[in-house]
């Protein structure tokens, strides 16, 4: 079952004085769906989401909310008529008013309003703070009531900039599962801006990895991670060495750590041909390589970090590649000892040279 | 072709119908004023030259000159000894009744230097009462050095002044705490050393701005020296304008006068910049002061009692012993007259000015482009301009406009004699006083604030009202509070451009102790001082939060 398409961005271009920020992006995010997108400072994640809001206008391009043109073809919907609710990451909440002032903000004021504001202050976990000042809040609190007001009004999309970033780790992480909880609970269809791919993983159906003002890769968390489509992706998403490979077949690469082989099962076919001969970069993540005491297969530690429950070894091959790998920390082993390995690579992600 | 301009005029009309181009335009036109003054100011100095001008240059101009630089240097000085070592005992020193002087020694900026000019005076002249019981007791007091002289005018202008550079050095003192006397020990320094080794190098660029603030109102003044008949560029100004006729002479000297203003403002601006480089420390315990004992303690205490006696309390008690006497005379329809004209016209001024401010200062935050940058800066540039060579400034280009239109057989005689003149020069003049409050609370609220409620479903309009207003009431409040007690203090602006017979206090107060009648000008100089506090007070509150 699927739902109707909400939020659609068609081609999607922003031009300050004739440098790119936006270059043609789509996307496309259905009804209750929450989107992320994910990328370095810099590569127009920002500017998008503030397209969308209102508070920038295309050079190029369409955004359409439930089918209505908001922006586009000589439309520009003002920001304040969208009903699109934003979360900043400054959470720029006012001043001068009370948390529960801060949250009636976009409703009436009247007793209707009040008790949907209240209901909101306790869903978010600050009932009994309805009349502190923002100051007086933690930066946790004060994220929570940023989410309040921005979803009082109810508003057809919600839009969260950077909204974890300035909270300290442990706390993004529960809060982070928190507001998703919250979000999908009032059916709200929501994109997020963010540069932290866990929190991204953490929260979002639809993951879109930017670079240089397009999106290189929309899709779900896992195949973003296993199956990224384009060699920036790879890169910036999770760890992962790149060895090289000659292709012998459709679907099929030989490497110095053996031969893999593409099945019907998994979705990562790049589109690197079938040309038999053909020399090509072969995607290993960590998780694909397992150590085994027992292996032939051998690699030489040169560098090793202990991370608790594992140690991240970089092991250099016969040829002088270097793959790194994930061992459970008890398998402890000096620098510069072969150790045996074994290869477990479900997905086989290959790229051009 | 045609097509293509009739396109750009309809785009320039959207433009200006949508606020981009009306922004800068209205904000250019609030500067004007400004323009005009510096404007009329330089040009005069390419003035054919007169029979007045050359007696000018030859006789008054370089006396004046001479003085002006005597005074600033004089007063330089001595208000940066008195600030800075009063500064450094009060912050980090502990001795009796230290808390009581830290804010008590910000008094005295509720007095205005004509009023301590003439209090100074009426206590050290020869039939004062100082000289009177120094005679009681020795029989003789003609040792005593004369009042009207540099040294008298010096440290009345001490007295007044002092102020600013304690205000600004104690805050640097402050966020230094003991701690730079204790870097200093740990490398092998005694403590005295490293207060000049150390300490005092660190709170240099604080004490620099304030001293330059002292020189900017030394060379600003008019009331002091007019009071002591000690003639500089200010009371040269007056004279070409009050006694030559010459508004081309007053002109002149005012383009000197100008020049130095110039120059001062030129080196505080790159003083300001160090300012901020060296901003990096953090507040340290306040709490771990130095704790003075045996005699020292009493030595602190003694200096302290000094200066505020002689800088408030004697003052204060001169005007007080002079007034409550002749209070049944003096407090008459006269009297009540003189204080409503000023509250009316301080409060006209307020009132202006602080709207301009406002919309000067959102104009700024929404508009961001190069024109408005420009108009905010100069219409900020005021401040720094005496009174003097402002009132001349916009007085003769306004007369000479009036004089066209006469001879154009147009009527013209609202441009002159009328509030217009007194507004203009007053809005010039304290436009950076209400600014900066107002934009400094513009400047706490973040853009994204804006944004919020913008996605929230409110307009432009609505988002002044509901959100920006209310976060800058206070900043609002402040500048009226500060523009209603300047433009009450205020002498020179008044005294040259005020429409025929129209009196404030000040005025008053100024005509009655240059005709010598100090115990009549004592009641309106209490009334400007008792108005005067509540900034001061305002202040302190502020630094006590800090």
């Amino acid at each position: 079952m699927t739902n109707p398409v909400w939020l659609q961005v068609d081609k999607a271009t922003v031009a300050f004085n004739s440098s790119c920020v936006l270059s043609g992006v789509s996307l496309v995010l259905e009804k209750g769906e929450i989107g992320c997108l994910l990328g370095s400072s810099g590569c127009g994640k920002t500017t998008l989401l503030r397209s969308i809001a209102g508070f920038e206008e295309l050079t190029a391009g369409e955004i359409r909310i439930n089918q209505q043109l908001l922006t586009g073809a000589g439309v520009h919907v003002p920001a304040e008529q969208r009903n699109v609710g934003m979360v900043f990451q400054d959470y720029a909440l006012f001043p001068h008013l009370s948390v529960l002032k801060n949250v009636m903000f976009g409703l009436r004021d009247n007793e209707q309003g009040k008790q949907k504001a209240l209901g909101l202050i306790e869903r978010v976990g600050l009932a009994g703070k309805e009349s502190h000042m923002p100051h007086q809040l933690s930066g946790g609190e004060q994220q929570r009531v940023a989410l309040a007001r921005a979803l009082a009004p109810e508003p057809v999309l919600l839009l969260l900039d950077e909204p974890f970033s300035n909270l300290d780790v442990s706390l993004r992480e529960r809060l982070g599962h928190e507001v998703r909880a919250i979000i999908k609970e009032t059916n709200t269809t929501a994109l997020m801006v963010t540069h932290d791919q866990m929190e991204a993983f953490a929260m979002a159906d639809k993951v879109g990895v930017m670079n240089g003002g397009q999106i290189e890769q929309w899709d779900n968390a896992y195949d973003v991670y296993h199956c990224p489509k384009s060699l920036f992706v790879a890169g910036f998403v999770g760890q992962g060495s790149l060895i090289e490979g000659e292709l012998l077949d459709c679907g099929t690469v030989k490497t110095v750590l053996g031969t893999f082989e593409q099945d019907e099962s998994n979705c990562c076919s790049t589109d690197v041909g079938c040309q038999a001969g053909k020399k090509v970069k072969v995607l290993l993540r960590p998780d694909d390589i397992i150590h085994d005491d027992d292996s032939s297969l051998q690699g030489v530690v040169r560098k090793k970090a202990f991370r608790g429950a594992d140690f991240m070894y970089s092991l250099a091959l016969e040829n002088g590649e270097t793959i790194t790998c994930m061992v459970p920390s008890h398998h402890d082993h000096p620098v510069g000892e072969p150790i045996g390995i074994r290869m477990e690579v479900d997905h086989v992600v290959v790229f051009d040279h | 072709m045609t097509a293509s301009s009739s396109g750009s005029v309809a785009g320039w009309c959207k433009r200006l119908l949508s606020g981009k181009a009306l922004w800068p335009l209205f904000l250019l036109i609030l500067s004007l004023p400004t323009l005009l003054a510096l404007g009329s100011v330089v040009v005069s100095l390419f003035s054919p030259d007169t029979e007045t001008l050359s007696h000018l240059f030859k006789h008054l101009l370089p006396s004046a000159l001479g003085n002006t630089l005597l005074l600033v240097l004089g007063t330089a000085i001595c208000s940066s000894v008195v600030g800075v070592s009063l500064a450094w005992i009060t912050s980090v020193c502990d001795f009796p009744l230290r808390r009581f002087f830290s804010w008590a020694l910000l008094l005295p900026m509720a007095i205005p230097g004509y009023v301590m000019a003439f209090a100074f005076v009426g206590l050290f002249e020869f039939s004062g009462p100082v000289q009177t019981v120094l005679r009681e007791l020795f029989g003789s007091s003609a040792w005593f050095p004369d009042v009207f002289s540099f040294g008298g005018v010096t440290i009345v202008m001490t007295l007044v002044l002092y102020p600013y550079v304690y205000l600004i050095t104690r805050n640097a003192f402050l966020t230094q705490g003991r701690r730079s006397i204790e870097v200093g020990q740990s490398l092998g320094l005694s403590p005295l050393k490293s207060f000049f080794r150390v300490s005092l190098p660190m709170a240099r660029p604080w004490i620099v701005g304030g001293v330059l603030l002292v020189v900017m109102e030394t060379l600003a003044d008019f009331g002091t020296v007019a009071t002591f008949n000690y003639d500089t560029l200010t009371t040269l100004i007056y004279k070409s304008w009050f006694s030559l006729f010459s508004l081309p002479a007053a002109l002149q000297v005012a383009s000197v006068l100008l020049m130095a203003v110039v120059i001062i403002m030129v080196i505080e601006r790159r003083s300001r910049a160090a300012r901020r480089y060296s901003q990096s420390q953090h507040a340290s315990l306040a709490s771990s002061r130095f704790i003075l004992i045996g005699k020292r303690r009493w030595l602190a205490t003694g200096f302290c009692t000094t200066v505020f006696l002689l800088a408030f309390i004697l003052p204060s008690w001169r005007l007080l012993s002079w007034a409550i006497p002749n209070l049944e005379r003096d407090l008459n329809n006269h009297f009540f007259g003189y204080i409503g004209s000023t509250l009316s016209l301080a409060a006209a001024a307020m009132l202006l000015i602080a709207l301009l401010a406002l919309l000067l200062a959102y104009g700024a935050r929404i508009n961001q482009s190069l024109p408005t940058k420009f108009a905010v800066r100069t219409s900020t540039l005021g401040y720094a301009l005496p009174g003097t060579v402002l009132a001349i400034g916009l007085f003769a280009p306004i007369s000479m406009l009036n004089n066209w239109l006469q001879l154009l057989g147009i009527p013209a005689t609202w441009l002159q004699g009328t509030f217009l003149i007194m507004l203009m020069a007053y809005g010039v003049r304290f436009m950076a006083v209400a600014y900066s409050p107002i934009e400094n609370n513009f400047l706490r609220i973040t853009p994204s604030v804006d944004d919020a409620a913008r996605s929230l479903g409110l307009n432009s309009l609505q988002v002044l009202r509901r959100v920006h207003l209310p976060i800058v009431r206070g900043g609002l409040l402040t500048a009226m509070v500060l523009v209603f007690v300047d433009v009450m203090k205020e002498l020179p602006i008044t005294l040259m451009t005020r429409p025929f017979g129209f009196n404030t206090l000040a005025v008053r107060v100024f005509e009655l102790s240059s005709e010598g009648l100090w115990e009549r000008a004592a009641l309106p100089a209490l009334a400007i001082m008792l108005v005067g506090l509540i900034p001061v007070m305002l202040l302190i509150r502020k630094t006590d939060n800090d």
